[in-house]
């Protein structure tokens, strides 16, 4: 065999640069995007018991949907349950930053709504929030996306994105979905 | 050392054995898998109800991604074992024990799911809980293929023993590296499985943290891909080189490669946790930065073995810059195979860093995208070097030559297209949004409506995989219709190195730098993200039984 055992090295050890060069690469992009950019996972972790969930704290019924606080942040609370969503539709206002907070009193689920990166696992235990700005308005689909039993593929909720002139809190300061 | 004949004693009959129980679980599990994409389709299934659906995925898993494998890697071990290292197997009796086992096991599992009572996917993410029968079968299988590792790692250790201070062949080093990872891979899923599921099952515990259940089983869940992908790896290295008509390029990058696997597989699956609560940022990154690393080993092979196939290419001919790739022997099963296992790992590896790639996962994680990536990596290739690995290694083992390779060649076109036509959909639609998982979705939808057509698309993808697995198995039958030449030899396998090495130092021919090295990635990757479940008081989630007579 013609070539040498340090040639053979030699190129070796080249190559092992490029890639280790675009691993580099790789990483680097992905730093810039999660400091620059702030694109994170979701990752509060935030304790709360699932046994009791509904009967006390934000995730009682009367809480959940989307409210606006008084200092105008929009925040939606949903509730995943076998097989179901509480509520299964919620209203949001497109343009503007909101906070979906997500907490299951049974098994694990998960979320996403279609056409965007809003994506969650929602497990016993804790709560799961994600940030986002809805851009186009319209009726998404936020089907449960993780195997819950065997009701999981009838799973679904609608969130329904609407210009921000239309979305109108009440006196408490809750959009719903049938008060239009 | 080359030698023109290698024995084949306990092995032929035990790989023989194996491979046939592995490849019939797939042949089962692919009609399964056909018909649940059917059952997704616009177009109406017969059978489908969530019961039937939902037990045929745990099905379908199961004997994909622990039956097949296990089954595969095992008697693929035993068959290198021998031929490699020249000399019998150490206590086949032992061996043969544990293929007992691992039957017992797989049909224990499979006989509670078809009672529709294990309706939990093969993931079975706790707090839904199967019958006890699904966890203890799957215990089985992998108590086996333990056995298996202790076997391997006892082989490699009496030739060391025998043969002081020469290099450990490639083949069997990698075979025991493979072993070595499994051990350190299954350790976070049997702890589930000892501590939490199997409690939960047995009535013995209510509830659970679930949080620290989805860590451990994370352990198991990316490592588990190598131990499957490994022995597409040994072929690549150690078989494709002589098959082409040439030598491997480097044997030490071999080394290094199985090395790098060993190490960089286990800290790593958080990146499956990535849209999960309970973990940290910090922790996700940190493990998204291993992850990346484990593209390395990967990319290494590539060089490598391309290099070696050029090699090849000139050697019968071939001129010019890409003139050598005219001159391989295509028509050489396992070189066709490896042709088409690369594109398929480039699609896939293109995928996998995407979902990788931290924040980004939000676009794809439980989408089909992520159905995709698997099915290329793992179906494409991963099986299609099983299906090479069997053709290469059968005469061998029935002791007669393939009958046809024009079959062989047009199974795995026949594979690589099917799997080409089902998961480029896969990718579109998950990008689009299609969620994973479900037994039907809504098509008077109109958002779902406009998928109906890709979902079809994808469905004639699978129907050509199962007649490209059906083919497979005549051809293995076939052989049989051949006279029986010499039993138990086979010819020259293995491939020399272009410079084969004398010596080699001793972190390269054996584990125990490099298992303690595990340990300290281990701990650092994992020691917190576990031990934070066992801090404070964490919330428990009651257990929900799928199993309840209705």
């Amino acid at each position: 065999m013609a070539i040498s055992e340090e040639a053979i090295v030699r190129s070796e050890l080249r190559w092992a640069a490029i890639a280790i060069g675009v691993v580099s690469v790789i990483m680097l992009a992905l730093i810039y995007a999660g400091l620059v950019h702030h694109i994170n996972p979701p990752s509060n972790i935030e304790r709360i018991d699932p046994k009791t969930l509904h009967l006390g704290g934000e995730f009682t019924e009367a809480n959940l949907g989307t409210r606006v606080s008084a200092d105008g942040q929009v925040t939606s609370r949903i509730v995943a349950t076998q097989f179901t969503f509480q509520p299964r539709c919620i209203v949001l206002p497109a343009n503007r930053r909101v906070t979906l907070r997500f907490a299951t009193p049974d098994v694990i689920h998960g979320i996403l709504v279609s056409g965007t990166n809003v994506n969650t696992m929602i497990v016993p235990g804790y709560v799961s929030q994600v940030h986002t700005e809805f851009t186009r308005t319209g009726e998404l689909l936020m089907p449960c996306h993780e195997y819950c039993g065997l009701g999981h593929s009838e799973m679904s909720a609608v969130v329904r994105i609407v210009p921000s002139e239309e979305f109108k809190p009440d006196a408490e300061g809750k959009v719903a979905c049938d008060a239009r | 050392m080359p030698r023109a004949r290698w024995p084949v004693t306990h092995a032929r009959n035990l790989t023989f054995a194996h491979l046939w129980f592995g490849f019939i679980a797939f042949g089962a599990a692919l009609v399964l898998g056909v018909w649940q994409m059917w059952s997704r389709s616009p177009l109406p299934a017969p059978f489908v109800t969530s019961s039937t659906y939902f037990s045929s995925v745990t099905a379908h898993g199961t004997a994909m991604a622990y039956v097949l494998p296990v089954f595969l890697i095992m008697g693929f071990g035993y068959f290198v074992a021998e031929t490699s290292l020249g000399r019998p197997l150490p206590a086949p009796r032992w061996a043969w024990s544990a293929f007992a086992l691992g039957v017992a096991g797989a049909l224990m599992a499979t006989l509670t799911i078809f009672s529709g009572r294990a309706a939990v996917l093969f993931t079975f993410y706790p707090p839904l809980t199967a019958s006890v029968f699904f966890y203890v079968g799957l215990v089985l299988v992998v108590a086996a293929s333990w056995i298996w590792c202790v076997l391997m790692m006892v082989a490699m250790a009496q030739w060391k023993q025998a043969n002081p201070g020469r290099p450990v062949p490639l083949a069997m080093f990698a075979t025991v590296a493979n072993a070595v990872m499994w051990l350190w891979t299954t350790v976070g899923v049997a702890a589930e499985l000892v501590f939490q599921v199997i409690p939960a099952a047995l009535g013995l515990k209510a509830q659970l943290d679930v949080g620290l259940s989805r860590t451990l089983f994370s352990w198991t869940l990316h490592a588990i891909v190598y131990f499957w992908l490994i022995p597409s790896y040994i072929a690549f290295y150690t078989m494709l080189p002589r098959a082409a008509g040439g030598r491997l390029y480097s044997d030490t990058m071999g080394r290094l490669t199985f090395i790098l696997f060993l190490i960089y597989s286990l800290p790593v699956g958080l990146h499956h946790l990535l849209m999960d609560p309970e973990q940290s940022n910090a922790f996700k990154f940190l493990q998204v930065a291993l992850t990346a690393l484990v593209s390395v080993p990967t990319l290494l092979t590539v060089f490598t073995i391309g290099a070696s196939l050029e090699i090849a290419g000139r050697l019968r001919g071939g001129r010019g810059l890409f003139g050598w790739i005219r001159a391989l022997p295509w028509e050489r099963p396992l070189v066709l195979a490896t042709g088409l296992a690369f594109v398929m790992l480039g699609f896939g590896g293109f995928g996998g860093l995407i979902n990788m790639s931290y924040g980004m996962n939000a676009m794809v994680h439980n989408t089909s995208w992520v159905t995709a990536h698997f099915h290329l990596i793992f179906g494409g290739t991963v099986v299609i070097m099983y299906f090479a690995i069997a053709y290469a290694i059968w005469p061998a083992v029935s002791g007669r030559a393939a009958p046809s390779l024009k079959a062989q060649r047009v199974q795995l076109w026949l594979w690589f297209a099917g799997m080409m036509v089902m998961t480029l959909p896969w990718h579109y639609l998950g990008l689009l949004g299609q969620w994973r998982r479900v037994a039907t979705f809504n098509y008077a939808d109109p958002t779902i409506a406009a998928w109906g057509p890709w979902v079809v698309v994808s469905l004639v993808g699978g129907v050509i995989l199962l007649a490209s697995g059906v083919l497979f198995l005549l051809n293995l039958l076939q052989f049989n219709v051949q006279r029986e030449m010499h039993a138990g030899v086979v010819g020259e396998l293995y491939a020399m190195a272009v410079h084969p090495p004398a010596r080699v130092p001793a972190a390269l021919n054996g584990f125990r730098l490099w298992n303690t090295l595990v340990l300290v990635l281990m701990i650092l990757a994992y020691g917190y993200p576990i031990a934070q479940f066992f801090v404070g008081n964490p919330p428990q989630a009651l257990v929900h039984r799928v199993d309840e007579r209705r």
